[in-house]
């Protein structure tokens, strides 16, 4: 198990590396000249040239890549060109709104998810197992920002029962940060708990028919320890698909900041990219990426540790 | 020789097209799926030929509601909601289908290469692979839309590209169960050439897998125009596309709903499409999967 999860690290960290350098040269093709951005349209060739020489824009590529890396370790990303704070500061103000964002909806998500797949999958082909199917399919099929406008027109515009917009910090006023948080959670937690059904459905599914179960029910086993015997079983593909979808669940969570308007991460990054701000873009995309490196390596550990064929076979193709 | 050797090579599985076709046809949700995906084409190709201009203002009926002469309303210019979604379709069918080909045929590529030689292109295209991964979808295709510049031929190449390494991995897998098969290494002993081999036993033997991708590929990327043109970073105004009539129809939420009701519909319906047939090809292309 150790020799695994030190192999499954190494691969990580150089995911990682090369991921950086992506970022790196990927901010360094957008349309624009850093210098430029920062000395203003109106800028002397002389400033331009002092700026560049201040930031080691001057410098080749790779010099000023070791250099960002050598900083963002010791936590410094840089300013933000547009309203001149160091991005980490503007990053750690941002990011507990988008933490508890994915964190409630992950939530609903599995909550949601989980149980509706083992109620569909014990009453396959009747009544609650069509419900939960047919549920499942419009759930992945509904993208969140429109659905974030039906439940803005339904519960803020039409009964005024929770508010559209307004983000309230949750140490300010608990009660009216959740009354906010609910219709972002539950939007973003709809796509999430149907691919989450439908996956646990199936590999419930699977396991009821294998031949262990056979055998506990011929021995008389009641059927709730019989599913709860095959849902142990299929805990490994529920984490591994939680792990597959984080991504989703993070780039769902940069349309639901937008609509409703929630000073969180997403936010961020897509006003960084309409207002040029590159380092802030750079670090947001940079921490992002870690955040999602470093959650499907615990992923692939607990799978590892949930499912032991796995690390003995020195891991997955 | 090559006569004796050729004599005892197995003979390759066919994938039995029109018992698929049996199957596929007797699951009624496929179906509804199938007549969900061709009234999405067909709105696509002809709805822009049979509505108006889907530009033209007519300030004298501007947030009207649905009525006869405007079946889904008129928007904040007057202009018909219809036109625009019909015309949005067309944005959408071409986001989707052509990035999902251009992803296809990058990534099959790559992916059969990789998978069948192995050795250190597979390795360095492996560890590619995972670094792109390592991006979320739309993350990824943000910063592509950032690098190239809001329009919708630069949004149907970032969607393209942030399709490939997911199809590069598929084919990739795939390629590697085939070779080890008995007919591919008996082609081989047979001294057919690595090119011919792919193309008649690699590729066939693994369509179905594409095709089943394609279902989910095709939706993903119409989601992804939507998405990137809703955050402004796609298709730009006063160009009609789904996600741009949402943005539109944000504003309006309380005065005029119709505007967000019926192109997200438009966009729900097509996903819900492109799901259903992908459920129906996958059970219909292998039986003894899931379920």
């Amino acid at each position: 198990m150790i020799r695994f999860s030190l192999r499954t690290v190494g691969l990580a960290a150089i995911t990682l590396v090369l991921a950086s350098i992506v970022i790196f040269i990927g901010v360094r093709l957008l349309p624009g000249d850093p210098a430029q951005v920062l000395a203003g349209e109106q800028a002397s060739p002389e400033l331009l040239a002092a700026i560049r020489e201040q930031f080691g824009l001057d410098q080749p590529l790779w010099v000023q890549y070791l250099r960002y890396v050598g900083e963002a370790l010791q936590g410094n990303l840089g300013m933000s060109t547009r309203n001149n704070i160091p991005v980490t500061d503007l990053l750690l103000q941002r990011l507990p709104v988008t933490l508890e964002l994915t964190a409630l909806a992950l939530a609903v998500a599995i909550i949601v998810g989980v149980s509706a797949g083992i109620v569909s999958a014990v009453k396959q082909g009747r009544f609650p197992d069509y419900v939960a199917n047919g549920l499942g399919l419009i759930g992945l099929s509904v993208p969140s920002f429109w659905l974030g406008l039906i439940a803005i027109l339904l519960f803020s515009v039409t009964w005024h029962v929770l508010p559209a917009s307004g983000f309230v910090p949750f140490t300010t006023d608990p009660a009216g940060n959740l009354r906010g948080m609910v219709l972002p959670a539950l939007v973003l937690g709809v796509g999430l708990s149907a691919v989450l059904m439908r996956q646990t459905r199936s590999a419930l599914l699977g396991q009821l028919s294998a031949d262990y179960v056979r055998t506990a029910r011929s021995k008389g086993v009641g059927r709730g320890t019989e599913v709860r015997h095959a849902m142990r079983n299929s805990l490994t593909t529920v984490v591994t698909v939680l792990g597959l979808q984080l991504g989703g669940l993070i780039g769902g969570a940069i349309i639901t900041e937008q609509i409703f308007v929630l000073p969180g991460f997403g936010k961020l990054m897509v006003d960084s990219v309409s207002s040029r701000d590159y380092p802030v873009l750079q670090g947001a995309v940079l921490l992002t990426v870690t955040a999602y490196i470093v959650v499907n390596l615990l992923v692939d550990i607990a799978y590892a540790y949930l499912n032991p064929r796995i690390r003995l076979n020195g891991g997955t193709e | 020789m090559t006569a004796a050797v050729s004599a005892v090579v197995p003979a390759r599985p066919r994938p039995q097209w029109r018992r698929i076709a049996r199957r596929f046809l007797h699951r009624p949700m496929a179906i509804v799926g199938l007549v969900l995906v061709l009234a999405f084409i067909a709105l696509a190709v002809v709805g822009p030929m049979l509505t108006s201009d889907p530009d033209l203002q007519d300030f004298q009926v501007v947030l009207s509601p649905p009525s006869l002469a405007h079946p889904l309303g008129t928007d904040d210019l007057g202009r018909d909601v219809l036109a625009r979604v019909a015309n949005g379709a067309r944005v959408s069918l071409l986001a989707g289908v052509v990035s999902t080909a251009i992803a296809l045929v990058v990534g099959i590529t790559l992916g059969l290469i990789s998978g069948f030689y192995r050795g250190w292109f597979d390795a360095v295209l492996g560890r590619i692979v995972d670094v792109l991964l390592a991006f979320p979808f739309l993350i990824f295709a943000v910063g592509l839309a950032a690098i190239l510049g809001a329009s919708l031929t630069n949004v149907i190449a970032a969607l393209a590209i942030s399709q490939v390494p997911a199809v590069i991995r598929i084919a990739r897998g795939e390629a590697m169960s085939i070779r080890d098969q008995e007919y591919v290494s008996g082609a081989i002993a047979d001294g057919s050439r690595d090119g011919a081999i792919i193309l008649k036993y690699v590729l066939p033997n693994a369509a179905s897998a594409f095709i089943v991708q394609a279902t989910v590929a095709i939706p993903a990327a119409i989601i992804g125009e939507a998405t990137l043109s809703f955050l402004g970073l796609g298709v730009q105004p006063p160009n009609a596309s789904w996600g741009i009539l949402l943005t539109g129809a944000q504003q309006y939420l309380a005065q005029a709903p119709y505007l967000a009701v019926f192109p997200g519909l438009a966009i729900a319906l097509t996903t819900l499409g492109f799901n259903l047939l992908g459920d129906g090809l996958r059970d219909a292309l292998d039986p003894k999967g899931h379920r």
